[in-house]
């Protein structure tokens, strides 16, 4: 069953295409990532498919509503006052329809959320006093709230040490093991071929889309500097 | 401090005093309010351009002597802040141009229009009057301060009722935006808001200073608290306290009204700035 369907779409900005001819359909539980070089659309791509901009051509179907969303930190937050607990209750906006507060039942979603990603003592903190790795996980947490059925992260690891690296994308792994679908926009390319089951990988004049296995024996890998098996090499090298 | 109090309970026999102060007090708690949001999201300048093409339609709105000022001043002053918002927006160099330009093209005209079709004997008078508010806030009328409530209670009710929305759209546009709230609608809003704000600041402490208004309160809350809605209700506490004692203050010492608020803004300010490296 595909959650999202992506139906020969053109991306870019004021009628100038990025990439055109994109297509692909993500099934229920898929983890999957998109790679390419920069400047090659990737985050239009996400955009896109978030409805932050339009695409130029082609549909874009998703089966069920909401989604969540964990986007590149901005320079607004970098020192916003708000506490923990005010951002990632935040996440049901979507869930209020037209009432201005939110019930109970919102709370409670919040409260699991945040269990969830083991950031429940830290609720009263400011987000601003907070790790990276911290406020990621606030964000993932937020993201959470806003949709269990499907994830899009935009370069989440950037900025973050290696150690807590790792556990984020062991964090995301059982997220998704736990059901939820991933759709990870990323330019660590090692961690990609070993969390996530599909790739696409968008290139200026190449497209790419298959499972993991696939990717790594076409032609793409060989724009990423990947060659089969030494995959595994580099992966420990983080 | 005998003399104090007894030039106090003189004033407050007046009701032109009871007006000013109520008038005072909501038009801070407003500003305040809505400063917030407006420092977070770095669209204080909008608020600088604002007053000053508020000055421009002031100045047009005493040209054609309109009976009540606010008919012109607040439409125009809403029209160009949705336009100040588009351009803000467009991260081009362009877009904070074109700020500037209307906002000083405003200030120029205005002075020029008061100059030119001027049917007061003193032009620079009413120039400074409505540049730094001096004394408007005590000639205020029994419709104006009723208009002013009116429009008070509005910016509050939808302040409260909206306030969920608002925070999500100030903390994080793209994440709002991508779970189906329509940010746009919002960022109109607050801009229709901040004009309305403007415009009814505008008597009590004049074009140039009522950003000091918006901005003071809530730079000192940030300072001090961590969290928005403690950001919020502080600085609207701050504000209004500082509104009152500033209002006070100038009967007393008899002083521009808009400056002294002002100054006890900075001085808020100055004091919780130094607590923030106490902590």
């Amino acid at each position: 069953m595909s959650v999202l369907c992506v139906d020969n779409i053109s991306i870019g900005y004021e009628g100038t295409a990025v990439a055109s001819n994109i297509s692909f359909s993500v099934e229920a539980g898929e983890y999957l990532c998109i790679v390419g070089e920069n400047g090659a659309g990737k985050s239009t791509l996400l955009k896109t498919l978030l409805h932050i901009q339009k695409p130029l051509e082609g549909n874009i179907t998703y089966e069920k509503e909401g989604i969540g969303y964990l986007p590149q930190q901005s320079v607004i937050q970098r020192d916003f006052p708000a506490s923990v607990w005010e951002i990632v209750l935040s996440g049901n906006l979507a869930r209020l329809g037209r009432r201005p507060f939110f019930s109970s039942a919102e709370k409670k979603n919040t409260k699991i959320n945040m269990e969830r990603m083991g950031i429940w003592d830290i609720r009263k903190k400011s987000y601003r006093n907070l790790s990276g790795g911290q406020q990621q996980r606030v964000l993932l947490a937020r993201a959470l709230c806003a949709s269990s059925d499907i994830l899009f992260l935009d370069e989440p690891v950037s900025g973050l040490d290696p150690r807590v690296t790792v556990e984020f994308y062991e964090l995301l792994k059982k997220i998704n093991n736990e059901g939820m679908t991933v759709i990870m926009v990323s330019h660590d390319i090692n961690a990609a071929i070993e969390y996530a089951d599909h790739i696409f990988h968008i290139g200026r004049d190449y497209v790419f889309y298959g499972t993991t296995e696939e990717y790594l024996d076409s032609e793409a890998a060989g724009y990423m500097g990947l060659r089969k098996g030494r995959s595994e090499e580099s992966i420990c090298g983080i | 401090m005998r003399n104090m109090i007894d030039t106090l309970v003189y004033y407050f026999q007046f009701p032109f005093v009871w007006y000013a102060l109520i008038v005072g007090v909501l038009i801070a708690l407003c500003a305040s309010l809505l400063g917030v949001t407006l420092v977070l999201k770095r669209y204080s300048f909008i608020g600088d351009g604002l007053s000053h093409v508020a000055f421009g339609a002031m100045a047009v709105a005493s040209v054609l002597n309109l009976a009540d000022n606010t008919i012109l001043t607040l439409p125009v002053t809403v029209i160009v802040a949705v336009l100040l918002l588009k351009a803000g927006q467009n991260t081009n160099i362009k877009g904070d141009a074109v700020i500037a330009v209307v906002s000083v093209g405003a200030l120029a005209l205005g002075y020029m229009m008061m100059n030119v079709f001027s049917t007061s004997a003193n032009v620079s008078g009413d120039v400074c009057s409505t540049l730094f508010g001096s004394a408007s806030i005590l000639t205020l009328t029994g419709t104006e301060v009723i208009i002013c409530v009116i429009l008070s209670v509005f910016v509050i009710g939808v302040y409260i009722l909206f306030y969920n929305r608002i925070f999500a759209v100030t903390f994080d546009e793209n994440f709002a935006r991508a779970t189906g709230t329509g940010v746009n609608r919002y960022n109109l809003l607050v801009a229709v808001i901040i004009a309305v704000i403007i415009v009814l600041g505008m008597n009590l402490a004049g074009s140039l200073l009522i950003s000091a208004l918006i901005i003071f309160p809530a730079l000192s809350a940030m300072s001090i608290l961590h969290n928005f809605r403690g950001v919020v209700v502080c600085s609207a506490i701050i504000s209004v306290v500082c509104a009152v004692v500033g209002m006070i203050a100038s009967i007393l010492f008899e002083t521009p009204t808009g400056s002294t608020i002002v100054i006890c803004d900075m001085v808020v300010y100055a004091v919780c700035y130094l607590l923030r490296f106490r902590q």
